[in-house]
């Protein structure tokens, strides 16, 4: 691979004097802490697999070395062997002027894990350029460099700049077209500088929100959603330093760039730096795989295209977009399409048609095969009739005669498809058996298991396969060996958007509909918002604003101490560390026992109404189990009889409101609080009398407990009696 | 041109005690001499916008205002007066007068608006569009900035307020949000969907709405009917419309479009996706448009509306007069830097300094001053940044600093006035010291007394 030529030339040309003091650094992570790749990911690191024949981390540290760059220490984590490997056997272990080192971890799990360990290396020593391996770009970053210094001198705190470009996504799936979910980035017009960013903003559905004090601070401020984030960032060296003071970073936009966004006291501020013209994209999830090689096919990233990178003598660019190397056989009837690669010593049969495609090297394809769109890596076997649609074809894998792949397939290594076989759309196929445990998608993002200990588990399985090729037989048709991954639940409708196929459209239409009807409820939202509006009246505004504040506190604090209370109840947390916790949310906000006890009680009652039940009396029997496994909690915040009228009162107003079915069992629960010592007879008495002067309305309950309380009184009696 | 003005002029204004009364409602309140409803009128009349309804509040107000009306802009305008009960809100106001509206579109003012906007500028926009609403939008006024050039003398360092919360499309032709009121505290919600149409928006904290808004009268309309809570213009119409301009089928439910295609039956659902073509027949395709298509780009089934913004350009003058602060920044203002507002012919009977000053000798009357006719002062006496009405008599050793004298005032010797507003036929007898005082229609204040920072009006009967 030859691009040391072009890096050469198009080379930064920089202060002489600064580049001795302090040559451009880069941080190349090569591992991306995410499993959106898997189940290729278990067997080869994501950096390594090709990306129109050439390996993604070629891509990117040919752009860094034509950037100006001339040291970078490659961050590897999972299958660290094989990226080591592979750098040491690659041209770029012996470039002038350009030196890659290699940073070695088994444990990290996140980037900030990453970037931690880089820091104690202290082998940062200026401005760097943060960079994962999966990025493929060929701008130049003299401008942004510039810029970036700039500011540093003119404000210590400008620490960061990221490059973004335009993007706007699609406005039915609300997807970039590289797969990514939308981003929402609000911008200050003249410093650039970054104000607010929002990648995962599903929480206030149909809404964004923007904090009153960047208004405040800012004249005018841009917020887009047309842009794209390019994972490119220029950093100062306090990044680094910033992530082992914030230990608990992990991920680089999630954490670092929403913390220091957040966080005022530091003041540290981020700024963007837009490009136009020049090409900049990650790798991220199958989608992305498929626009950024169509890309490059394409030439947008030229001169980071296969047949510079390769040198042009091995593989020459035919009309059409049309790749070939210069010892394909092709049989005569056979038709290579546009936009298709073919690499070396593949050999390709009779009235195959291959199009919108890239087939490596070493493959064999038969007769009669229809290959569209779909990436067919090295040595791969398809026999005569088969039909690719879409699809990645991973080293080794074989395709007996007739089988099918419909769109969004993914044939991981040397997975062998059977006679006439039919691999449904969006399956993942692996010799690996699919990992059992089902973490929820925010814990896979870091708790990744293919980092560190992916290798380890991939070689066990390797030796479980032999006896249960009989099993597998039957997955994949007659011959067959692997496992078609089951999709967990709940991600299984949304498979559809990271596939390398494209979005069907009916898909597309279904969405339109979905979004019509949103609206449609939607709009009572918009009405009642505008019923609030027209409280304008001057007298009392300011007095509903501070009560609304505090409700909304209240509603917050309720629904942490539901939160902790579940954890409590599915994790069996011992009641005194429950308390502890619940005490921790009380000061934090500021809060008295007497909400706590009300917000305790509250989850107990909606969890008893959640957990199933069929019958009143079963509900009962729930609400009765939980408040006697609870009771301590309760207990620990009811120091006084305020606090239990508290209880009391939070519980007709859930009958009223969340929990109606309640309603009927109103005197029951009572009768079992009283019971179990949870509510004195005075607070019961109490609340009785409190409630005799209220409004007719406020005393259905008051009445349906009627029974009870006047047996309490006569107890009380008789008590004073004695 | 089809358009048809709403002038919303008011009549009592709490605010503005006791400034105003029952003899003078808000809208003749003098500013710079002149009744404060002169300068919108004025601005129409050159925007060749003649078709004018102007709304009081109150029968009383309404006679006041529809004889002076009829007595300074006799010719060249067709002025309708309505008066409509007091405290209904301007949506309110509208309402009640809905029956008169009959042009394809509605340009409703604010009658307390001092501008050099021209009203025809912000109608030619919303017709280029083929709005639903246009609104608008001026700069802030950033206290001092104005006069700091001449005077400098009262240069508050005072932070620009935030009176609204904007959002406008890259071109900033479209209005994507407005947030008023309570709304500017907390922290703004944007609507996801149009950000998805747009693609970006600019939000802009240094704009205020303006209160002047051309309205398509269909939708105008539309809305008044249905949304019967709604009593603000600016806070409940505008933002309504704003926020639903995508989604816009749940309001426009298929009656106005009936009214402009009349021959056209709105049974299928092809009609309306016709309708919306119509409706959005601007020339060039805006998010709006291109956010109604289907994927396959060929039918449009989401109904929109656009919503536009006209921005006002850094350098024009544009204030509500809507406070006691705002009465006296106008009336400075007016006879300073924007004296442009007071410079045209046909009823223009007074000058700067009026056209029969007398003057006693040894007195000044500094720049940036007004002296209406008939007003007359003594010797040895000192004005300075300050209007004087018409008739008044001014002793001798009477010094006038930043404060608005209206007609038939009559000041003792040796007064000393600064930065109070002293309405009409107000006596003021000698050695009276005003600072920073408010003093109502008709009120005496008796010899030597000083005052500071208060309101002295008389007891209403």
């Amino acid at each position: 691979m030859g691009a040391q030529k072009k890096g050469a030339t198009a080379r930064v040309s920089e202060d002489p004097e600064e580049l001795a003091r302090n040559p451009l650094q880069a941080i190349l992570l090569a591992d991306s802490f995410a499993t959106t790749f898997r189940p290729i990911t278990l067997e080869r690191p994501k950096v390594l697999l090709p990306l129109v024949n050439i390996p993604m981390i070629d891509y990117t540290l040919a752009w860094l070395e034509s950037a100006g760059v001339e040291e970078v220490f490659v961050f590897c984590c999972a299958h660290s062997k094989q990226v080591i490997d592979y750098l040491e056997s690659s041209q770029w272990s012996s470039q002038p002027n350009f030196s890659v080192a290699t940073i070695e971890s088994h444990n990290s799990i996140s980037a900030g894990d990453a970037l931690r360990l880089i820091y104690e290396r202290n082998v940062i020593h200026g401005d760097f350029v943060l960079i994962s391996g999966d990025t493929v770009s060929n701008m130049l970053l003299t401008q942004a460099l510039q810029e970036h210094k700039e500011r540093k001198k003119k404000d210590a705190n400008a620490i960061m700049t990221m490059v973004v470009k335009q993007s706007k996504p699609s406005p039915i799936t609300q997807q970039s077209r590289l797969g990514t979910d939308e981003l929402f980035m609000a911008i200050n017009p003249v410093t650039k500088q970054l104000l607010c960013y929002e990648d995962k903003a599903e929480y206030s559905k149909g809404f964004i929100s923007l904090d009153k004090t960047l208004i405040a601070d800012n004249p005018s401020i841009i917020l887009h959603n047309d842009k794209q984030d390019c994972y490119i960032d220029i950093c100062s060296q306090e990044v680094l330093s910033l992530f082992t003071d914030n230990f608990d970073y992990q991920h680089l936009r999630r954490h670092f760039v929403k913390g220091l966004l957040v966080d005022d006291i530091m003041g540290y501020k981020i700024f963007t730096h837009e490009i136009h013209s020049s090409y900049a994209a990650r790798i991220d999830n199958f989608r992305s795989y498929d626009t950024i090689s169509k890309d490059i096919i394409q030439r947008w990233t030229y001169p980071f295209v296969p047949d510079v990178l390769c040198g042009s003598t091995a593989i020459k660019v035919e009309r059409q977009g049309t790749y070939r190397a210069s010892d394909v056989t092709l049989s005569r009837s056979a038709h290579v399409g546009s936009f298709t690669f073919i690499g070396q010593g593949t050999k390709i049969g009779n009235d195959t048609k291959i199009s919108h495609s890239v087939v490596g090297k070493g493959c064999t394809i038969g007769s009669n095969v229809t290959i569209e769109g779909s990436y067919i890596w090295n040595n791969v076997t398809i026999e005569d009739g088969c039909q690719l649609r879409n699809a990645i074809v991973c080293d080794g894998v074989i395709m007996k005669s007739g089988a099918v792949l419909q769109p969004g397939v993914i044939l991981s290594f040397k997975v062998v498809v059977g006679h006439q076989f039919v691999v449904p759309a969006y399956s993942k196929v692996s010799l690996l058996q699919q990992p059992t445990q089902q973490d929820s998608d925010e814990e896979l993002e870091y708790a990744d298991s293919t980092s560190g200990t992916g290798e380890l588990q991939s070689e066990k399985l390797n030796g479980d396969i032999a006896p249960d090729l009989s099993e597998t037989a039957s997955e994949l048709g007659t011959g067959g060996v692997g496992y078609i991954w089951s999709v967990f639940e709940g991600v299984q409708d949304e498979e559809w958007r990271h596939s390398v196929a494209p979005i069907p459209t009916d898909k597309l239409v279904k969405l339109m509909l979905d979004e019509d009807e949103e609206q449609l409820t939607q709009d009572g939202n918009v009405l009642s918002a505008s019923g609030e509006l027209k409280a304008d009246s001057d007298d009392n505004g300011s007095e509903d604003e501070n009560n609304e504040d505090s409700r909304d506190d209240y509603v917050f604090f309720e629904k942490e101490v539901e939160a902790t209370f579940l954890r409590a109840v599915h994790e069996n947390v011992k009641v005194d560390h429950a308390v502890l916790e619940v005490n921790a949310l009380r000061l934090s906000y500021n809060m008295a026992s007497v909400d706590c006890a009300g917000a305790i009680f509250y989850s107990m009652m909606k969890l008893a109404v959640e957990s199933p039940h069929s019958s009143a009396s079963e509900l009962l029997k729930n609400a009765a189990e939980m408040i006697t496994k609870w009771q301590k909690l309760l207990k620990s915040f009811l120091h006084d009889i305020d606090e239990e009228i508290e209880v009391i009162l939070k519980f007709e107003e859930m009958c009223l409101e969340s929990a109606k079915e309640f309603a009927a069992l109103f005197p029951q629960v009572l009768h079992l609080l009283y019971d179990k010592e949870i509510l004195q007879e005075d607070a019961i008495l109490r609340w009785a009398d409190e409630k005799e002067g209220a409004d007719e309305s406020d005393k259905v309950f008051l009445k349906r407990s009627e029974k009870f309380i006047q047996w309490l009184k006569e107890a009380e009696e008789e008590e004073d009696d004695d | 041109m089809d358009f048809q003005v709403v002038v919303l002029a008011g009549g009592n204004s709490k605010k503005l005690t006791p400034l105003i009364s029952k003899d003078v409602p808000k809208p003749l309140l003098p500013v710079a001499n002149r009744p404060l409803l002169y300068y919108v009128l004025h601005q129409l009349r050159e925007s060749n916008l003649k078709d004018l309804i102007v709304v009081v509040e109150g029968e009383d107000a309404a006679l006041h205002v529809g004889s002076w009306i009829s007595k300074t802009f006799v010719d060249g305008l067709h002025v309708k007066i309505a008066a409509v009960p007091e405290d209904i809100g301007t949506a309110g106001a509208l309402r009640a007068i809905s029956h008169h509206l009959t042009a394809k579109d509605i340009l409703v003012v604010s009658g307390d608006l001092v501008s050099d906007v021209p009203p025809g500028a912000v109608a030619a926009t919303h017709r280029r569009h083929d709005a639903a609403v246009t609104a608008m939008l001026c700069s802030v006024p950033v206290s001092g900035s104005l006069e700091s050039g001449s005077s400098g003398g009262k240069d508050k360092t005072k932070k620009p307020g935030r009176y609204n919360i904007i959002g406008l499309d890259p071109c900033k032709q479209f209005l994507l949000h407005i947030a008023t009121g309570s709304e500017i505290e907390k922290d703004s919600r944007l609507q996801k969907r149009i950000l998805h149409a747009v693609g970006q928006m600019e939000i802009r904290s240094d704009l205020m709405d303006a209160h002047m808004y051309a309205f398509k009268r269909s939708v105008l309309q539309e809305v008044l009917d249905h949304k019967d809570t709604f009593q603000s213009l600016k806070q409940d119409v505008v933002p309504y419309l704003v926020r639903s301009q995508l989604k816009s089928e749940a309001l426009l439910n298929g009656i106005s479009q009936a009214e402009e295609n009349g021959n056209e039956k709105l049974s299928s659902p092809n009609n309306q996706v016709l309708d919306s073509k119509i409706l959005a027949n601007a020339s060039t395709p805006s998010f709006h448009e291109l956010y109604s298509m289907e994927p396959d780009g060929s039918a449009q089934t989401r109904k929109t509306h656009k919503c536009c913004a006209y921005i006002a350009s850094s350098s024009s003058y544009c204030v509500r007069l809507n406070s006691i602060q705002a009465f006296m920044d106008i009336n400075r203002d007016v006879t300073g830097d924007a004296d442009h507002l007071l410079s045209d012919t046909s009823s223009d009977r007074d000058n700067i300094i009026g056209p029969s000053p007398k003057l006693g000798s040894k007195t000044t009357v500094g720049p940036h001053c007004m002296l209406g006719e008939g007003s007359e002062i003594g010797d040895k006496c000192q004005v300075k940044r300050s209007v004087i009405g018409r008739h008044c008599r001014i002793g001798s050793h009477v010094k006038i600093v930043n404060s608005v004298v209206m007609n038939h005032v009559t000041i003792g010797d040796g007064c000393i006035i600064q930065g109070s507003v002293v309405c009409s036929n107000v006596q003021l007898q000698e050695r009276v010291v005003l600072k920073d005082c408010l003093v109502g229609a008709g009120f005496v204040v008796t010899m030597g007394n000083e005052y500071k920072g208060e309101s002295l009006a008389r007891k209403e009967k």
